[in-house]
């Protein structure tokens, strides 16, 4: 009896190790490294040579469609129904039309979001979605312009990446489904979930920190602003939403918390690196663009584009930057389409001297140290 | 220093790996030994570099001095002097005193004809250093990914480090590392506690023998390892921690770049309930 159990301890450790090291996509030296801190802090950005070469080709900008004949003509005279780009001139109009085509639905066609029969019908969801994405997309590459987006912008293709769904959105989390047994309660973590990067940490931290756009500004900050506690502070399990939310943020980014931070005082913003302040607005514009752009879309939505809570599909930081720090390796992609840059609605809007409306923006407050 | 009358006799000739009978004598207390004059060597002038670099720095703040090693850019070369050189020879001088000293040991244990538990033991620490600061940075291609010195900023460097991996705390050899300092300590407080328990009897009682300390084990966990046993435990688990360190710091970089929560992905994926 011993020796039997002996053997089958034996092989049941041997054939996990086996499993262990064979399973694993290990990496290997050569290795690309990025210094982003003082040299001996170890602020660097670790990657295989090989890995970059990989994530390179793999966001690669498309080429920009040949620039538009000029012409007078403005799409919201010409065509029926458009509503969005009214003052761009026609043949603009319809080079972005071909763009998207190609950058949404390359396979599908103009037939995903048009009724050939009648261009200007909105009988498909598809087109209503369109043109609020396309609001959407004028809004980033305006309001977000010098918070985040910078020179490069968005266009359709930042995300959709030729496919009408794009790859990286998300759903809330409904969470197991068991509702009694042994472990009746999982306090919503302990799932592996690949939005927290396999840990153990609570699987919806999505939902918590990037769905509601009037959520408290502080709601991330976990850490103690005092050297020693003169309330009773955040649980730890806001600690654990939070490292949730930044791994998250990590894998869409394809780097490593120091990218931001320098961890020795995570929350100094004084010791943070310049990147971390894009990030801090980086959250508030995928709150912005969940909250108003894609909640709103609730009733748009057919059932089967809804999640299993019956949640609109919503954005998160992989959602452009598809695991590099500069969505499509840094392409200024708005630079060949002027008419995504700004809103289009109205003609003093197109006007390129006239000036940029947009709101104040926030700035990230440093905690009182 | 005085010497015991009978410690005169364990000082016998030879046994010496390097240097004949040239540095066969003592100071004092102290064997000598030709890796005797190299530990001092290396270690005085790594020591003064340390001095030179600290008044090269900002402050003198024990607490705050910081001999960074290069920036990455400098890959395996050599860097300027104060850009990370000064680290580089340091480094160097560290190795040479360390192991210096470890084989100062291995002529000592040849002398007394004793085994070579004391340097292979040291020699484990020795390599757990050597693995920071020239196997990793030599796998990963830059003297800058070594640690650097001073108090509070090496600590700095381990916390980057490990956020480098996202969350250090999933990496399997540092799982394993981790356990084994632990058990490392409860199994010298256990061993610590019984030896005192039993050379230290009530008010009259004369001091008990290892039959005593191996009953006392045996009715409480139904087991004694025995008196040469727990020392062959001790070393095996402090080795080990020592080893997996090692081993925890020199995967991560070289052989794994993601998050270490991911790397569990092979549990997710084993063949069973893929």
């Amino acid at each position: 009896m011993k020796t039997f159990f002996t053997v089958l301890g034996a092989s049941i450790a041997f054939f996990l190790t086996v499993a262990m090291v064979g399973l694993t996509d290990w990496d290997r030296p050569p290795l690309a490294v990025h210094q982003n801190g003082f040299r001996g802090t170890a602020m660097a950005q670790v990657h295989t040579r090989e890995g970059v070469e990989e994530t390179k080709a793999a966001n690669l900008a498309p080429a920009p469609a040949d620039p538009a004949e000029p012409g007078e003509e403005l799409a919201g005279t010409t065509y029926e129904n458009v509503q969005v780009l009214k003052n761009v001139s026609v043949n603009e109009f319809n080079r972005l039309m071909a763009s998207m085509t190609e950058w949404v639905s390359p396979e599908q066609g103009c037939t995903y979001c048009h009724n050939t029969e009648n261009m200007a019908d909105d009988s498909l969801y598809q087109k209503k979605v369109a043109r609020r994405m396309l609001q959407m997309t004028q809004h980033i590459n305006s309001s977000w312009k010098d918070n985040h987006v910078g020179g490069a912008g968005v266009t359709c293709y930042t995300c959709h990446r030729g496919q009408p769904v794009p790859a990286n959105i998300w759903f809330t989390q409904p969470g197991p489904n068991r509702p009694g047994g042994f472990i009746a309660r999982n306090n919503g973590q302990n799932m592996a979930a690949p939005s927290v990067g396999l840990a153990s940490l609570p699987y919806d931290t999505l939902t918590e920190y990037l769905a509601d756009k009037n959520i408290d500004n502080n709601a991330i900050r976990v850490n103690a602003t005092t050297a020693l506690p003169t309330t009773k502070g955040k649980p730890i399990q806001d600690a654990e939403k939070t490292y949730g939310l930044m791994i998250h943020m990590s894998e869409g980014l394809g780097v490593n918390c120091t990218f931001c931070h320098n961890t020795r005082a995570i929350s100094n913003w004084s010791q943070s690196t310049p990147q971390r302040t894009t990030a801090w607005h980086g959250i508030r514009m995928v709150r912005d663009i969940n909250g108003n752009y894609l909640e709103p879309l609730l009733s748009t939505f057919p059932p089967n584009r809804l999640g299993a809570l019956g949640d609109v599909p919503k954005v998160n930081c992989t959602t452009c930057h598809n695991g590099v720090s500069k969505p499509l390796n840094g392409a200024h992609v708005i630079d060949a389409y002027p008419e995504l840059a700004k809103s289009t609605e109205t003609a003093s809007a197109a006007d390129p001297k006239a000036p940029e409306t947009t709101a104040p923006m926030q700035q990230p407050v440093p905690a009182p140290q | 220093m005085a010497m015991l009358s009978f410690e005169r006799k364990y000082r016998v000739r030879g046994g010496t790996l390097v240097g004949g009978d040239l540095f066969d004598f003592w100071v004092g207390p102290f064997y000598v030994g030709f890796f005797g004059v190299t530990t001092l060597f290396f270690s005085v002038l790594g020591t003064a570099l340390i001095i030179y670099g600290a008044a090269l720095g900002p402050t003198w703040n024990i607490w705050q001095i910081n001999i960074a090693p290069p920036d990455l850019k400098y890959g395996l070369a050599l860097a300027p002097l104060q850009e990370g050189g000064l680290w580089q020879i340091i480094t160097f001088c560290a190795v040479g005193a360390f192991s210096s000293w470890a084989l100062r040991e291995v002529e000592i244990c040849r002398k007394l004809g004793i085994g070579y538990h004391v340097p292979f033991a040291f020699s484990v620490a020795i390599f757990a250093y050597v693995t920071l600061v020239v196997i990793r940075p030599l796998l990963m291609g830059a003297w800058g990914h070594g640690f650097p010195y001073g108090i509070l900023s090496h600590l700095d460097w381990v916390s980057n480090t490990g956020y480098q991996y996202l969350h250090f705390h999933y990496n399997p050899a540092h799982m394993l590392a981790v356990t084994f300092f632990f058990t490392t300590t409860l199994a010298l407080s256990l061993h610590g506690s019984l030896i005192l328990s039993s050379t230290n009897p009530g008010k009259g009682e004369v001091v008990k023998t290892p039959e005593h300390e191996d009953t006392f084990f045996r009715d409480t966990i139904g087991y004694s390892i025995g008196t040469l046993g727990i020392h062959r435990l001790g070393l095996f688990l402090a080795l080990s921690a020592g080893f997996w360190s090692a081993v925890c710091i020199v995967i991560s970089g070289p052989i794994w770049t993601r998050g270490w929560p991911e790397w569990w992905g092979w549990w997710l994926n084993l063949p069973v309930w893929r």
